[in-house]
């Protein structure tokens, strides 16, 4: 990578002037002149960041006038020592942040807990009118009036309420958890204590004025049961209400940047809370950013990092009190006069850029369709005869991919998403454009833009751990002007919300045939 | 050359007379009219109030008689031979321009720059 060729280039050059001493630092230099002289021309580009540039008196340099050996070498080194001996580049950078998360997530119990509760009180509903029904039976089976018809019908129809209180509570509740919030769900908890409260009202009831007194109207036991089943299901579709239905009807309108390039993307959400909304959002932020490349980033930094790292501040009239602020305004006001020149650099460079990607990219598409080229489907009376090798899309894949690799891994360099695709992938990819027919543009249409995250290989899902930074309760509900934020290891997603506003219809009758046109004349008369 | 609906209409006029010149079997003035209440007053390049529906001289042809009495591109015709021509359709302009019986047309017309020149006139006296 470009940044490494500088980076080594410095420490380079701070090694070789703070290594030696004072001594022996001419004949060390002199050895290696020859050195430095190659590493310094490649940083000829960048001469602005090295401070020894700045002071251009070298008396015993008789070659090239950048070459910053002097005797200066003192702020030679301060200067150049922002950039450390240990260049890193950005892969290894980073790999830092994946040691953190990883396969912690299967010990977490916690994560179940929910499921498992509910799983309780299913049982619970299940058993209860069972029981009602079976312990009179049980415990005096001979003092029970017997009743007929009624009692069976009653039967039935408790037998398929139970059955369609069942499955629709597996269908509402026992589903796979999408994600750990950090509070509570309100609704879910106090649902489950409303059917809570309402078993044992029922269990109260019964104990006191069946099970003590032995009750001996069957029937009036048998309706008993069947009105507890009728609750259940009303607060089942009370569930229902409350957990789905409620925040379909969008009335918030959030929008969410990421802090890093600014990508904006709008979404309409109904009354939510704050934990939930950013779980909605989450899910979409999967399929909806850009995937987040931190190759891209380091461009704006190391442009503000040139402006005040050329600048070094000299107190002449000797130690001043406020030394420090003193400095820094000095520094930042010779930076703004001196950030002329910066647009002009900036402009070129870019077009510059411009230009190399887009002649990358011509040359990658070419090589990719002449590959294209070579691989053709076997056709189905061609498949009776063999024709000698014939491959599945795997191996055809493997024998057409050397002769665009050079070409797409060119291109994925310029572009900087090198770190996105790896090789296995890539095959993989081509394998399976060429089992679907696809067209050498529809292969690379997945290089030459940057997709969403869920795109990629897993090496870039490197964030599942969230954090939700939030002044307001995460439980309380979405209100016009909430704002929040989702942050990861690298980025943080900021998030502001908008109430839409009420709308106004108001309708006007156009009557089909009060359609009419007149002409409109400009005639000119020669008399 | 705006007019306030209800009040008279005031303007600076200059008497234009035309002779009118005989080819084959016509009279011909020289020029053509254009405007009229039944048009479209607003695709009107020469008037400076675009709902002015007044009959102006569109094309004026070199050497005819309008042009030697003096007549311009762009006048507003004001009155022909006594009739009004400020609340006319095209049709009857064009009519009352091009009687059989009348050999000569005197013509009240009207332009921005007669106002001026009377002004400068004043001013100097």
């Amino acid at each position: 990578m470009d940044t490494d060729s500088i980076h080594s280039g410095y420490s380079h050059h701070s090694n070789r002037s703070r290594g030696s001493n004072k001594q022996s630092e001419r004949s060390s230099r002199d050895r290696h002149k020859s050195h430095s002289r190659d590493s310094s021309s490649r940083s000829d580009k960048n001469v602005t960041i090295s401070a020894s540039s700045a002071q251009p008196q070298q008396p015993d340099q008789g070659s090239a006038p950048t070459d910053a050996q002097d005797d200066n070498w003192g702020e030679t080194t301060t200067a150049v020592t922002g950039t450390s001996d240990h260049s890193l580049s950005q892969e290894d950078l980073a790999g830092f942040g994946k040691e953190t998360d990883g396969p912690v997530e299967k010990l977490n119990c916690i994560r179940f807990l929910p499921l498992a509760l509910t799983l309780l009180l299913g049982l619970l509903v299940l058993v209860t009118p069972l029981s009602f029904l079976v312990l009179p039976q049980v415990l005096w089976p001979e003092r029970l009036q017997a009743c007929g018809t009624a009692c069976e019908g009653l039967f039935l129809s408790l037998a398929f309420k139970l059955l369609i209180l069942l499955l629709a509570g597996w269908a509402l509740f026992v589903r796979p958890t999408r994600a750990s919030l950090p509070r509570i769900a309100v609704f879910r908890a106090l649902l489950g204590l409303l059917t809570l409260l309402l078993l044992l009202s029922y269990w109260l009831f019964f104990g006191v004025r069946i099970l003590d007194s032995q009750e001996e109207n069957y029937h009036g036991i048998v309706q008993f049961a069947v009105s507890l089943v009728d609750a259940l299901l009303f607060i089942h579709y009370l569930a229902v209400v409350l957990l789905e239905i409620r925040h379909l009807q969008p009335c918030f309108s959030l929008c969410v940047v990421r802090s890093t390039d600014g990508e904006t993307h709008h979404y309409n959400l109904g009354q939510l809370s704050i934990q939930r909304a950013a779980l909605v959002i989450l899910e979409h932020y999967y399929k909806d950013f850009s995937v987040h490349n931190p190759a891209l980033l380091t461009a704006a930094k190391s442009r503000a990092a040139k402006h005040l790292a050329g600048l070094k501040v000299y107190n002449v009239d000797g130690a001043g009190s406020d030394a420090a602020t003193a400095q820094s305004r000095a520094k930042i006001a010779a930076a703004a006069r001196q950030r002329d020149t910066s647009h002009n650099e900036l402009y070129y460079e870019e077009a510059e850029h411009d230009r190399r990607v887009r002649k990358r990219k011509a040359r990658l598409v070419v090589a990719v369709e002449e590959a294209f080229t070579h691989v053709r489907r076997l056709q189905e009376e061609e498949k009776k005869k063999p024709p000698g090798d014939e491959m599945d899309p795997r191996e055809a894949a493997q024998a057409i991919f050397p002769s665009m690799a050079r070409a797409l891994q060119k291109y994925l360099r310029t572009t900087r998403q090198q770190h996105c695709h790896s090789m296995d992938s890539i095959q993989a990819h081509l394998a399976f454009c060429i089992t679907n027919n696809m067209t050498p543009k529809a292969f690379l249409e997945s290089y030459l833009m940057a997709g969403p995250t869920l795109q990629y290989g897993r090496e870039c899902w490197q964030t599942r751990q969230w954090t939700l930074v939030s002044e307001a309760s995460v439980t309380s509900p979405l209100h016009q002007g909430s704002e929040f934020q989702l942050k990861s290891s690298d980025f943080s997603l900021v998030v502001t919300s908008k109430a839409i506003p009420h709308l106004k219809l108001s309708e006007e009758y156009v009557h089909p045939k009060s359609h009419k046109f007149v002409l409109q004349l400009q005639s000119e008369t020669s008399v | 050359m705006s007019f306030i609906p209800g009040q008279p209409v005031t303007a600076v006029v200059q008497r234009i007379e035309i002779q009118k010149l005989r080819e084959g079997d016509n009279l011909i003035l020289g020029f053509s009219i254009g405007g009229g209440i039944d048009q479209d007053a607003s695709q009107n390049p020469f008037s400076e109030d675009k709902a002015d529906k007044g009959i102006y001289v569109t094309r004026v042809s070199k050497g005819g008689p309008a042009e030697v009495a003096g007549l311009r591109i762009g006048d507003k015709i004001m009155q022909v031979n006594g009739w009004d021509m400020t609340m006319v359709t095209h049709d009857q302009a064009r009519k009352r321009l091009t009687k059989k019986k009348e050999d000569v047309v005197r013509l009240l017309i009207t332009r921005k720059s007669l106002e001026e020149t009377v002004r400068h006139s004043m001013m100097q006296h």
